[in-house]
């Protein structure tokens, strides 16, 4: 019987980042779909909180990990009102045609 | 006191109708300025009696200017009777002719202006007068180059009368730089350039040299040299004469008092000034004469083809300018500054009646498009002939008595240069009574030229014009006869005192009394051959213009160019300068400065940030592989460091 252990965990997290980072810059369709990636990078981190919480006995690091899933509730709250308005403004929503900073 | 105030008042009239002008209004301003230049006027006559007739003559010092080591220079008024005579002159002229104005530039709304440039012309005029060294003389004459410079482009609005104003002050910088080095080499031979220091030194100088140019010259010829180069730039002689018949697009008093009477003697007055200097260069003076004589024939015969009333008048005056100028070479500075004198009357008569025609005709200049108007300005018609019969040399009037005694001393000099002035004088005497009453005959005889619409309008001048005319006319007709015994007859000597120095053996003037008779009467049977030939061809055979301007088209051509000289100097000069400034301008200026310098700069900041901004692509995923490429190094360099 395999001993899921900490490198398991960290393993897992470590593959949800590397998902979530090329999810923002090889996606070339959807805004949402970077905000998505975001919310992937940040559960990959809140996943190595918590299994270091578990293997350190140690509770910050779960109280930063529910502080984590706040800020990231908000962020996906705000990301996704700019994105009601920009869609609102612009008429579109695709990663292509949002170049305005263009030089 | 009295004569400070004489001095100062046309400047005091000038800063306030200059630059109160605007909020004093036209009014008030031509009041102040005509004010204070009558109390100029009527103190002269007591200057000239003071100074001239009782022989007081004197220095005011007003204050030092500068010194610097041993070149010191002190502003001072130096009244002798040369300065009297000229104070008389500028300021009597100058008077009438701002009273003129009052009716002339009524209708002008820049009245305060104009009054203001002419009081502040008189006030440089008179310094140049009175100056008591080289460096306020150029002062002065600096000044009245500066007046008349914005008195000529005075009407801005129009594009020949900046043109013309530039003219004029260009040519003069030909001649003022004459005058300049002139002026540094008086110093360099006698370490002063005061008046009394550098006369009383001549004579012992007579002999002295100078290095100029590479080669060393006889000194006082030299300096004499420069200095006429400076006195025929400001009087318009040969060769830098053409400002003046282009300065007449200025308003007419201004033609008539500084182009006329006063500026452009300022050169005459400086010869005879500086006689003491001239006197022991025998080179110069003959220089003086030829350049004189051949100016007074060739603005004659100039004067005989133009058709612009004010035209004609100014070469009349070119001319005029010729014989005092020769006068003066063959040593007869008392006939030609008598000569000034009568000229600044009768031909600043000319030029208000000028003024009063042009004024009567709606503004129209040319004599072609007059004729026939005798009748409607009779006040005008008078002081014109007056005018012109003074000119002329006509027994009598002024000009009479000054020309004849003017040519009967070249006659007298009894050397070359005399004798060549005496005949182109006799010549230009000819083409001057000839002109003079072609311009009466074109402008009042004849059946009328002009429209009906102008002819309908022609009326005579208001009291404000015609007053001065019959002020100078009184100049034009007694200023001869009156003056002809102190000037230049039995009293001279006595009169002109130590202002005038001649040396003994140059005694044209005392011989000019003895000259055979037809020599006397010359002028007078020549000056009656031109009026009766103008008579022939403008009233009787009127048809005789036209056919002979056609016989002899290249002769006429020639003369109605003017010589070509515009020409001639556009070519040489003007163009070449042109070409040479805009050449600079685009090659020097707009390729090499501006192509490595700012323009330049800024073509490789900009050329920089083109490339830098192609990084910008504006998608939000570069950004943030961007960013997390950056994340990755910043650890990599920190785990680098801690492992290391």
């Amino acid at each position: 019987m395999l001993e899921i252990g900490l490198s398991h965990y960290l393993t897992v997290a470590a593959i949800l980042f590397t998902l979530g980072i090329f999810g923002i810059f090889l996606n070339r369709k959807n805004v949402i779909i970077i905000l998505m990636s975001v919310e992937l990078i940040l559960l990959a981190v809140n996943i190595n909180l918590v299994s270091f919480s578990v293997f350190l006995q140690d509770l910050a690091g779960q109280v930063f990990a529910m502080l984590v899933l706040t800020v990231a509730a908000a962020e996906a709250a705000i990301g996704l009102a700019i994105i009601v308005v920009y869609f609102r403004n612009r008429g579109t929503i695709a990663v292509e045609d949002i170049n305005l900073m263009k030089g | 006191m009295l004569y400070v105030l004489c001095v100062f008042m046309p400047l005091i009239g000038a800063a306030i109708a200059g630059l109160f002008g605007p909020w004093i209004g036209a009014r008030a301003s031509w009041i102040v300025s005509c004010g204070a230049l009558l109390i100029s006027a009527l103190i002269s006559p007591y200057v000239l009696v003071n100074v001239g007739f009782h022989g007081h003559s004197l220095t005011i010092p007003l204050f030092n200017w500068f010194s610097s080591g041993a070149f010191v220079v002190d502003w001072a008024l130096r009244f002798d009777a040369l300065t009297a005579v000229m104070v008389v002159v500028v300021t009597v002229v100058s008077c009438a002719v701002h009273f003129y104005s009052i009716g002339y530039m009524e209708h002008d709304p820049h009245n305060p202006r104009f009054f203001a440039y002419l009081s502040l012309f008189t006030f440089f005029m008179l310094i140049l007068v009175t100056a008591d060294n080289f460096l306020q003389l150029f002062f002065g004459w600096e000044g009245v180059g500066l007046a008349s410079y914005l008195l000529i482009g005075f009407w801005y609005e129009k594009p020949s009368a900046n043109a013309a104003a530039i003219k004029a002050f260009l040519v003069n910088r030909v001649g003022d730089f004459g005058f300049a080095l002139g002026v540094m080499g008086v110093f360099l031979l006698y370490g002063s350039v005061g008046f009394d220091a550098v006369f009383d030194a001549t004579e012992g100088k007579a002999g002295a040299t100078l290095q100029f140019l590479g080669g060393e010259f006889h000194a006082l010829t030299v300096l004499c040299l420069l200095l006429f180069v400076g006195a025929m730039g400001k009087s318009a002689q040969l060769g830098l004469h053409t400002w003046l018949p282009d300065a007449m697009e200025g308003p007419t008093p201004v033609s008539a008092l500084i182009h006329a009477a006063t500026m452009v003697t300022a050169g005459v007055f400086m010869v005879a000034r500086l006689s003491p200097m001239f006197e022991y260069a025998p080179v110069a003076l003959n220089v003086v004469a030829i350049v004189g004589a051949s100016t007074a024939f060739f603005a004659a015969t100039v004067g005989l083809c133009q058709n612009d009333i004010k035209r004609v008048i100014a070469y009349s005056t070119c001319s005029q300018l010729g014989y005092m100028f020769f006068a003066c070479g063959v040593s007869a500075y008392a006939a030609g500054i008598f000569h000034l004198f009568t000229h600044a009357f009768f031909k600043a008569l000319l030029f208000l009646g000028a003024g009063s025609v042009i004024h009567a005709m709606s503004g129209e200049q040319d004599m072609r498009k007059m004729g026939g108007i005798w009748k409607m300005v009779p006040v005008t018609y008078t002081m014109m002939w007056i005018g012109s019969l003074a000119l002329a040399g006509v027994p009598f009037f002024a000009g009479y008595f000054s020309k004849d005694i003017v040519l009967e001393a070249a006659f007298a000099a009894n050397s070359g240069p005399g004798f060549y002035a005496f005949w182109l004088g006799i010549a230009a005497a000819v083409m001057t009574a000839f002109y003079s009453w072609r311009l009466l005959f074109m402008t009042f005889h004849g059946a009328p030229r002009a429209d009906e619409r102008v002819m309908a309008h022609v009326h005579e001048s208001p009291k404000s014009m015609t007053v001065p005319l019959i002020v100078l006319a009184l100049g034009a007709v007694f200023a001869g006869y009156v003056g002809y015994d102190v000037f230049v007859g039995h009293g001279q000597k006595e009169f002109w005192g130590k202002a005038i120095v001649v040396l003994t053996s140059h005694n044209a003037l005392e011989a000019a009394h003895n000259v055979p008779l037809w020599v006397k009467l010359a002028p007078i049977v020549v000056g009656a051959i031109g009026i009766g030939l103008a008579w022939y061809m403008y009233i009787v055979r009127t048809d005789l213009p036209a056919m002979l301007a056609a016989k002899l088209r290249p002769l006429y051509l020639f003369l109605y160019n003017k010589w070509y000289f515009d020409e001639l100097y556009d070519r040489i000069f003007v163009r070449p300068a042109m070409y040479l400034g805009r050449e600079l301008w685009r090659e020097g200026d707009g390729t090499i400065i501006d192509g490595l310098g700012p323009d330049g700069i800024a073509a490789v900041t900009r050329n920089l940030a083109a490339k830098a901004s192609r990084l910008q692509t504006g998608y939000v995923y570069h950004y943030a592989f961007a960013m997390l490429i950056g994340v990755a190094g910043l650890v990599t360099l920190y785990l680098y460091r801690q492992g290391g």
